[in-house]
Parts: structure tokens; sequence; C-alpha cells
């Protein structure tokens, strides 16, 4: 399986302290994306401009962004004395990803914590993810699958069967937007997510709130319409449906573009941080359908 | 930051939007009234008088001191001449009661007001007008004294001096080496500090200590006992030295007596009269309710902080368990409030503060920026008996602490396995208003520390942590600190095959050219080598001091409180306490470490470099060789990530250290252990230290106490604290290990329960302490270019608090630099 990041001591994806694996390769495209670098399910090389000395050991001149896409020579882009030059991703063994989850093994445990399965997004990699699912669960470790569900029916359904709880996103809910901002229908997730639901599968809901985009009343409302409708597909009542978390936008996905040689949010479609006003307006809209909306993780 | 991640993509800033971080700068406008809401008017006007109150110089003890000696000394043995000389400053010097005050005693004059004690160390007339003139800390000292101190004190010191004594005897290795900054020496110009009391003085009154000390004399058996002389004359003098304190006590009685008289307010003059019955009561005779408990206590402070200068942390030990039954009878009694008990405690917190440290001579006079006599107040923990020992006042303090938002004292909140995690949760959040306190101890390490190094278990138990995170065992043992232990420059020093860079000196031993060394190993032997020469080197010089003190310089008040100096009949410098420790505290392990794994590594292993190209990148500071020095950084693996690789070195040093260093014989019939940890040494061990291997530029700092080095650790902090967790913690007397975080990762009650698992965890892996700095990076940017608006910004250094605008540029920049636990 090929893997980007893993973040020890990660407090903001799921119950408790969590180790969180993020898996590579996306085939959703949202324009508010920070973490384009998780598109392309192949490791990639990203470009640090602040952190470049002009060494030349990569054999590029530093102010070539074409090396990007370009060839950087066998053995000379691990040369980056500054790591300016960085690999992103590469192939993980289960055994070597377990050796890996082990060392936080007690303060996992001991929080209520686990593992976070995120990316990109987990299930691109569903066979590799599979296992590792099962292996962590061999060793009583719980497991969250961070995941866009988009995906086959059939893929949901054998995850869901390994992941104590689901995170999900509710990106839009109209579908033409959704599919202008993200570049996917979100039929097909929705879909996933009441077969969560009639599985009786505990999901975290989270909305990344992003002002230009989704925090306007007739999205909220929507997605509290959706919520609301999900909840008798779950076979035991309301007690899988956790609220909604609305995770306030920022723009850190620019910076990361730049070190992929792509530009962030070409269309220049606006987007911006959602205010006070908004949080709180939009709290109060989904607290009128007993949906409790909190900010953050 | 993650920047020198290895394995995947270097982007650890793969986080969903939640963990953005928002300028929720913490409370650090402490100035501002409406942060003092829990604090009474009274509390609040102590405070503002603390805050605005000048440190001074105060001259008055060297006076009386030098005319008691001039027609004293020589005369009756020395413990005797120490008790009269204590007691003559108890007679004369000028008392202070401030018109808010309910807890009396001034080490001064007046409160900020700092002693000098000339018979230890003897400031020139150089050295004060230094300290009159420099930029940090000042301690202003008026024309007139300086005169008078030049013309009375310094001429009947000179050559009499306790400094003197130890530079007229040190060898010449012994000097270099110390000039050089491979060692430092703590007592050589004030007494050994860092002693904590049990619980006795709240049993016990002096008038009963002396009917103790007068059996003990009484039951002296001359014809057998070849030390009963000794004894008895050591006796005399514990017995003068309770007069002494019963004197002081009363004459602030008097004092305040007569300012009743005087008083037309109505409930200041019921204060002052109940201030004058507290001083009639206490010393003399045990404390009856808490009033008198705290102020026992402040007058036992006080009488230590006379007799000598003893380096920091004259601490109460567990104050929250010796209070509590006086807390409790008095709300059973109804004569007693919360809000009163609060108060009371308050007036004790106010008169730490009011105690800055008394300066030292030299070059240190304009070095030691800043620098305040440092209590750790332990709270929660275990009892002698093993149990939780949180009660109501533990989470009493934590409310005063974080009201007061003082630099002293420090807190620590002590975190055993059964103790309730309310408590820790409560602790936590005072942590992150981004004070720098509490700390956090772990009582189920350090009880294991103290009885490995021959404690009983309940004496172990009743131990703690006084100053930065040294353990003793409170109100029993005598545990010297004797001088910080440079080890990257010891490093230093065998890259060079004995030649010390900076001065073109000889230091230390031939151990070979490291360009002839083939292996890692002829590397390690030959600092070891070095390592223990220079270990053996400072202990020769320990004991010398440690004899002076037993000789010229006896503590008799401060053994009237250390078990067994009474039952035993000699002084706490004499071997009297129950324990007797000498500790060497080694620093650096980080920056050692990092050091080796880059030599192994590139040098040993992969030979990318050769020992040769190091060296003359070290001794070029890295000039031109920035390619190098990046790729060092970035590619290799350093003390702090969970790695083996590097921990198993760190672990190698640590237990090498702790073999050189424990169980040689001190002179007080106990034995020399090791602790780890810096306080602000590693800044000047830095600055002594050319560039080291690691890329390290040349004077930059060291790592500090157990920490990771600076920008070293990037995994996090659960693979620092599992690093951390691999050194056998045991076998110290201490670790420290600075953690800093930003505010965000502590937004919601959920993230300091969180928390609240990270120093479980930590504890569980048999951690020793850990501390929290609390801050963002754009906070101290700013605060060091607009130092007025940040005058109460606090920041943690090593084991102790300070004021940001206080430090140094070059600790400013330190505390800067440090890794970022972010999350983004």
């Amino acid at each position: 399986m090929v893997i980007f990041d893993i973040k020890r001591y990660a407090i903001n994806d799921g119950p408790g302290i969590r180790t969180t694996i993020f898996f590579k390769g996306c085939p959703l495209r949202c324009v508010w994306c920070h973490n384009p670098e998780s598109w392309h399910a192949q490791p990639e090389w990203l470009f640090k401009q602040k952190k470049c000395i002009g060494c030349n050991c990569c054999g590029v001149h530093p102010h070539q962004l074409e090396w990007i896409k370009g060839d950087i020579k066998e053995g000379k882009g691990e040369a980056c004395p500054t790591l300016a030059l960085e690999c992103c991703g590469r192939e993980w063994s289960v055994d070597e990803l377990m050796e890996e989850i082990e060392k936080e093994r007690t303060v996992m445990t001991d929080s209520g914590g686990g593992v976070t399965f995120s990316g990109g997004e987990p299930l691109v990699q569903h066979k590799a993810l599979m296992e590792a699912l099962q292996a962590c669960r061999q060793r009583g470790l719980h497991c969250c699958v961070d995941t866009t569900l988009y995906a086959s029916p059939e893929v949901v359904r054998a995850v869901a069967a390994e992941t104590d709880l689901f995170l999900v996103d509710l990106k839009v809910m109209d579908t033409d937007k959704h599919k202008h901002y993200t570049g996917v229908d979100n039929a097909r997730i929705l879909e996933n997510i009441r077969l969560l639901a009639s599985l009786g599968a505990p999901i975290l809901f989270r909305l990344p709130l992003i002002e230009g985009i989704n925090a306007d009343e007739e999205n909220i409302e929507a997605t509290a319409r959706f919520l609301t409708d999900l909840r008798p597909l779950f076979p035991d009542s309301s007690a899988q449906l956790r609220g909604i978390s609305l995770l306030p936008y920022h723009e850190m996905g620019r910076d990361k573009h730049a070190r992929r040689g792509t530009i962030y949010n070409p269309e220049n479609i606006p987007m911006s941080t959602p205010s006070d006003a908004t949080l709180e307006r939009c709290q109060k809209q989904f607290a009128c359908y007993g949906i409790e909306a909190k900010i953050g993780g | 930051m993650h920047e020198n991640r290895k394995n995947f993509g270097g982007l650890a800033e793969t986080m969903y939007f939640c963990s953005i971080i928002r300028n929720t700068y913490m409370n650090f406008n402490i100035t501002h009234p409406e942060n003092l809401g829990g604090m009474n008017e009274r509390i609040k006007r102590l405070r503002q008088e603390n805050f605005d109150t000048p440190t001074t110089l105060s001259i008055e003890r060297a006076l009386i001191e030098t005319a008691f000696y001039k027609q004293y000394y020589g005369t009756m043995p020395t413990p005797v001449l120490r008790a009269k000389n204590f007691y003559e400053i108890c007679k004369k010097k000028t008392l202070y009661i401030g018109k808010d005050e309910l807890i009396v005693g001034e080490r001064g004059p007046v409160p900020k007001a700092v002693p000098t004690f000339p018979e230890l160390t003897c400031h020139s007339v150089e050295d004060l007008h230094t300290l009159n003139e420099r930029e940090l800390q000042r301690y202003t000292i008026s024309q007139e004294d300086i005169d008078t101190y030049e013309r009375e004190v310094i001429p009947y010191w000179s050559g009499k001096t306790q400094r003197e004594r130890i530079f007229n005897h040190v060898s010449k290795e012994w000097e270099e080496a110390y000039h050089a900054g491979v060692f430092t020496e703590f007592m050589e110009q004030r007494a050994a500090g860092h002693t904590a009391m049990d619980g006795k003085m709240y049993h016990e009154g002096l008038l009963e200590v002396k009917a103790r000390i007068q059996k003990k004399i009484d039951s002296l058996d001359y014809i057998y006992d070849p030390e009963a002389t000794d004894k008895q004359q050591e006796l005399e003098a514990m017995s003068i030295s309770c007069d002494a304190a019963i004197l002081f006590a009363e004459r602030h009685a008097d004092l305040a007596e007569s300012m009743a008289a005087e008083e037309s307010n109505p409930q200041r003059k019921a204060e002052l009269l109940k201030i004058a019955d507290v001083c009639r009561w206490v010393p003399a005779h045990a404390p009856r309710d808490l009033w008198e408990a705290i102020q026992m206590y402040w007058f036992v402070h006080l009488g230590t902080v006379t007799e000598l200068n003893g380096w920091d942390s004259m601490n109460p030990g567990h104050i929250d368990q010796h209070l509590f039954p006086f807390y409790q009878k008095g709300i059973e009694e109804g004569t007693l409030t919360r809000d009163k008990a609060k108060e009371l405690i308050s007036c004790l917190w106010i008169k730490f503060n009011n105690q800055p440290a008394p300066p030292k001579v030299g070059v240190t006079a304009l070095e030691s920026g800043t620098y305040n006599d440092f209590t750790n107040i332990n709270i929660g923990g275990v009892d002698r008996n093993g149990n939780s020992a949180t009660n109501e006042i533990s989470f009493m303090i934590l409310e005063i602490q974080e009201e007061l938002h003082e630099l002293q004292p420090g807190l620590s909140i002590h975190i055993a396995e059964n103790t309730p995690d309310d408590f820790l949760l409560a602790g936590i959040k005072v942590i992150r208003q981004g004070h720098g306190y509490p700390s956090v101890f772990n009582p189920d390490t350090y009880v294991k520390e103290l009885t490995r190094a021959g404690k009983t278990l309940e004496d172990a138990r009743e131990g703690g942590c006084s100053g930065c995170i040294e353990v003793g065992a409170f109100g029993k043992e005598a545990y010297l600190l004797t001088g910080y232990l440079n080890t990257p420059k010891i490093l230093e020093i065998t890259l060079n095959n004995g030649i010390d860079p900076e001065t073109g000196k000889r230091l230390g031993l031939e151990t070979g050219d490291p360009r002839s060394f083939t292996t890692f190993e002829q590397l390690y032997d030959a600092w070891h080598q070095q390592m223990v020469y220079f270990v053996n080197l400072k202990l020769s010089v320990n004991n010398y001091i440690e004899r002076m003190f037993s000789l010229y310089a006896p503590a008799t008040f401060l053994s009237l409180y250390i078990d067994d100096c009474i039952e035993k009949g000699k002084d706490y410098y004499s071997g009297g306490a129950r324990y007797n420790t000498t500790y060497i505290q080694c620093t650096g392990l980080g920056t050692i470490t990092d050091c080796f794994t880059t030599l192994k590594k590139h040098v040993f292993e992969e030979k990318r470099y050769t020992m040769d190209e190091v060296l003359k990148a070290c001794q070029c500071n890295w000039e031109d060789k920035e390619v190098m020095r990046q790729y060092i950084r970035n590619h290799t693996p350093f003390f702090g990530n969970d790695e083996a690789y590097a921990d198993d070195i760190a672990v190698r040093v640590y237990d090498d250290l702790v073999k050189a260093i424990e169980g040689r014989p001190n002179t007080r019939g106990g034995e020399t252990h090791l602790n780890m940890l810096s306080t602000t040494c590693h800044n000047y061990f830095g600055s002594v230290c050319g560039a080291t291997p690691n890329g390290r530029f040349a004077h930059f700092a060291i790592s500090d106490g157990t920490s990771p080095a600076h920008g070293s650790d990037s995994h996090g902090p659960t693979a620092v604290i599992k690093s951390l967790g691999k050194l056998d913690q045991t076998k110290s007397g201490g670790t420290l290990l600075n953690v800093r975080f930003v505010p965000n990762l502590l937004k919601r009650e959920e993230d300091m329960r969180k928390l609240g698992h990270l120093i479980r965890t930590y504890f569980k892996f048999g951690g020793h302490h850990i501390q929290f700095n609390i801050v963002d990076t754009a906070t101290l940017l700013d605060a060091q270019k607009h130092p007025d608006q940040y005058r109460d910004l606090l920041v943690r250094v090593a084991g102790y608090s300070d004021y940001f605008n206080d430090m140094t540029e070059q600790l400013q920049n330190e505390i800067i630099a440090r890794t970022e636990n972010e999350e983004v």
C-alpha cells in the first residue's frame, strides 16, 4: 500500500489519541483540498521552495519547477540535503505498518483511541485497507475510517465489517454543485451513507464549512434534512447518529499545490473561512432538526 | 513542524481543517484586572505592590555580621559562632510589616531587598556597580551603601570567604576545566540549597525542639564517645538558633502591637493584634490553626535563608498535606471559611515572590540576567502510606496559582497512578493558561529513585521535588547539588584529542586523534575515558567543598528541621541528615546523542564524510559547509523520535554517566548520584562549546535536561516520550523533559483529557517529569519586538518559570526555536 504520512498524537480524527494513516490516491478533486499531494496513487516528488538552498545536489535548477513532471535521476532526489525536495509517499507492507502503529499502542489504548485510516481516499486501496483493518482488529485496536465513501457498495460493505467508526464528509448536498466543486457526483456517496446506516455502522459526520461553497442556508438546511431522513434507516433508531462536526475552512492547500507545481483553485472560486456569525447560524439550523453541530474535529 | 520526517513526503500537514491554528492567544494579559477575578482586594493590592517594588541590595546583614565576626571570631567554636551570628541578625535586623499583610517577615529590611553573604562570597565595589547598573534584573544600591560596604565589609572578608578558600585550593586542571565550561560549581558562591521540609514543624514548636536538644546534650557520653564535644557544640548552637527564631518572631509581635496602637482603622487594628498573637505563639509553639501554621512555615523559611544563602528552593514540601488538617479543623469548628483560607495561603504566595536570589559576584554578576530563588510547590501525589494525597488545599493552590500568576512560587502537580483524574484535569487547565506551570511529576517513579538510593519506602513517599526536578526525602535528606557537567563539551575535547579548541588548552586526556579511529566504538571509548576523567576531577573538589561548609559554615538553624541532625548531634553539612547525597547534574544528552549518531552513520557506517571533513567543518563553524550541515540535520536519526538507532545511544550515554558518577562516598557518610537537569545552564554550556558534528553552530545552546535537542524531534510528543521512556530514569535523581504545545492543541476539555493521557502514558514508561510550554511562535516573536506589551509573559525554561522580557535575546531565541508540537 502507498502511504504518504503517519501522524502520531492525532487528537482530531476520532475518539481518544489516535494514529492516523494517510493513504495516497483520491478520486475527488475538491477545490479546497489541503492534501492535493494525496490525489495521485503513486509516490511523487514535492518541492518546498523556501527550504531550497540552491546546492544543485538534485541536479535540477532550483527555479525549474518542471522537474515535478520531469525526471529526477535515480538517487538524486534523495540527496537533497534540506529536504526541500522530498518524495511524498512510499510502499508499505502491512507488517511494517503494524510495527509503526504498535509504537503508539499504550497511549492509544489508554486514551480510548486507536487507528484512523485517512487519505486521500483510503477506499481506493481497499484491498490493502482491508488487510490493515483486519490486522488492527486482531490486535484489539479501535479503527476509524475517514472516507469520502466514493466507492462501490461492495467495498463499503466489506470495510464496514471491519470498522468501528466512520468519519464521513457531507461536502455539498446539491448534486450539480458537488460535481462542480469535487469533480464527482454525490449520488453514490449518499447511497453509501444510507447503506452504512442500514448496516448500523456508527458514523461521525463532518462538514468542511466553506463560505462561498456550502455555508449557505440552503445547503445547511439540505444537510440537516438528509441527516434527519437517515435516522429511521439505522436499525437501532438514532443511536448511531452522533451529530455533525463543522470544520471551518482554511487555505492550507495553497502552499501544498505550490509544492507539487500545481495551482490552487485555478478558477478562482471565491472561498473563505466562515465568520463566527455563520458558524452560529449553521449550529442553529442544525439544532432545529435536533442535531448537535460542534465546531472542530 | 515535521521538517525532517523520513519515509514519506515530509508532509505532516495532512490534518483536516479542524486542526488549523486560530490565533487564540492565551491569557497573557494578566495585569488586566478582569483576569484577577478570584483574588480579593487585599491580595490584589499586595500583588501589585510586589510587582511595583524594585529589587534592591541590602547591606544590613553584611554589616551586622561583619561587626559580629570582628568581635567574636576565634572566641568560640564555629557552630556556636554561626548560631550567635544568626541570633545577632535576628535581634538587629530591620523588621517590616506591610499595611495589608497577614503573614509577616522579610529576608531583607523591605520586600525584595536582598542581603549579601560576605562570609561565602564578598561582592567587590565593581560587582555592586554592575548590579546597580545592568539592564537585566537590576539590584539597586545607593552610592552611600557601596561606600560603606567598601569601608566596613570588603576589607574584613578579603581572603576569608568560602569562595577564596575554594579557589585557593583547587588544582590547575580543575580550574582550567571549570573556566572552560566543562562543569560548573554550585557551591563556590552559595550554600547548598534544594532543601524541603516535612511536616514536623506543624507538630512541634521550637521550645519543644529546645527541650529535645537539651535532653540530647544531657545524655552525651564524654568518656566513651570521642565526638561528644563536637556534638555538644553543635547542639548548643542548634539551641541558640531556636532562641534566635523565637526572638525574631517576638520582635514582629512587638512591632505589630505598636502598629496596632497607632492604627485608627478598627479592622486593621484587629488584624495587627492577631498578627501579634500569632507571632507570640509560633515558632515557639506548634501552630493551632491555619494562620499560625502558615506563619510557622514562613518563619522557618526565613530562618534558613537568613543564616545562609542556600541555592534555590527552600521549600515547604507537601504543603497541601501539611495544611489540610488545619483547614479541615477550622472549617469544622466554624472558625475558618474557604475564602479566608485562600487569602492566607495567597499571602504566603506573595511572600515567596518577594525573594529575589542573592546575586553572584564576578563575571556572573553581568551574565546571570534573571534569577529568583525558586520554590517548587508540590501538590497532589501520595502520602507516607502510598495513598493518594490530593485534597481540597491541592485544588485551592491551583486556583491561587492561576489567579496570582507570579514568578514564584513555582508549582508542580504530582500524578501517581492513584491520583484522581479530576485533579490532573484541573492541573492541565492551569497548564493551558501558558504561564509555564504547573510542571508534572511522577511519584511512582521518584519513589523508586529514592528507595533505590537507600531511603525507606515511607521516607521516599514523603519526598518530592524541591527546585527544578531533583528529588529528595523531604525533611530527612541533605542533597547537595554541586554543579552541571557539559557532556557535549567533553565530546568536543575528545574530538580534539584532549585539547579544548575554544581556549587552546589541553584540558583532557590524550585519547588519540579521532581521524585514526576506524570504528564508532573507538570514538565512544575515547569520550568515555574523558568523561570519567572529568567526573573524577569534579568529585575530588566536591568533597573538599563539603568539608569547607562543615568547618566554616554549618547550618545550625536548618539542622533543626532535618532529621536526624539533633539525634546525631551533627550538622546538616556534617552528615547529620538521615540521608546524605551529592549530585552532579548532567546536561546535553540530546546534543551528544545526535553528535554520536551523526558520526556513527555518516563517518563510520556510510562513509559519506570523513572524520577530517566533519572536524574541519566544526572548526570553521560550518562556514561554506551548509550543504553538509543541512544533510546532517535532515538525514540523521536524532534523539526524541522513538527510533532505536538514536535512542540506544542515548541510553548508553546515560547508563555510562550513571556508572561513572554513582556510588562514590562523599564526606558526610552518603554517596554520589546523578540527575539530569540544566536549568538555564544549557545556554552557558552552549556558549563555551564550538560547533558540533550534529550541525549545531558554535556557541548555540545545547539541549536541556533530557529533552531532545532543539529541532531534533519531529515525530510528535508521543515519540518524544517513548524515546525518553527508554532511559531507566529510576537510576537518576531526576530527569527533565520540556514539551512545547501551542494553545490550539488544548482548546477543548476533550483535548486536555488527551494531554492527561499523554502524561499518564509517559509516566507508565517510567517518566520522572514533564512540563509544557504553551505558547505560539507568533506571540513570542511579537513579544521580542514589543516587550512592553508582554510584561507578564511567563515562559518555562528548563525547570523554572521566568519572565520572557527578562531573558537574554539568546534565551528568547532558543525558546522560539524549540520544536513546536503543532498538529498542522
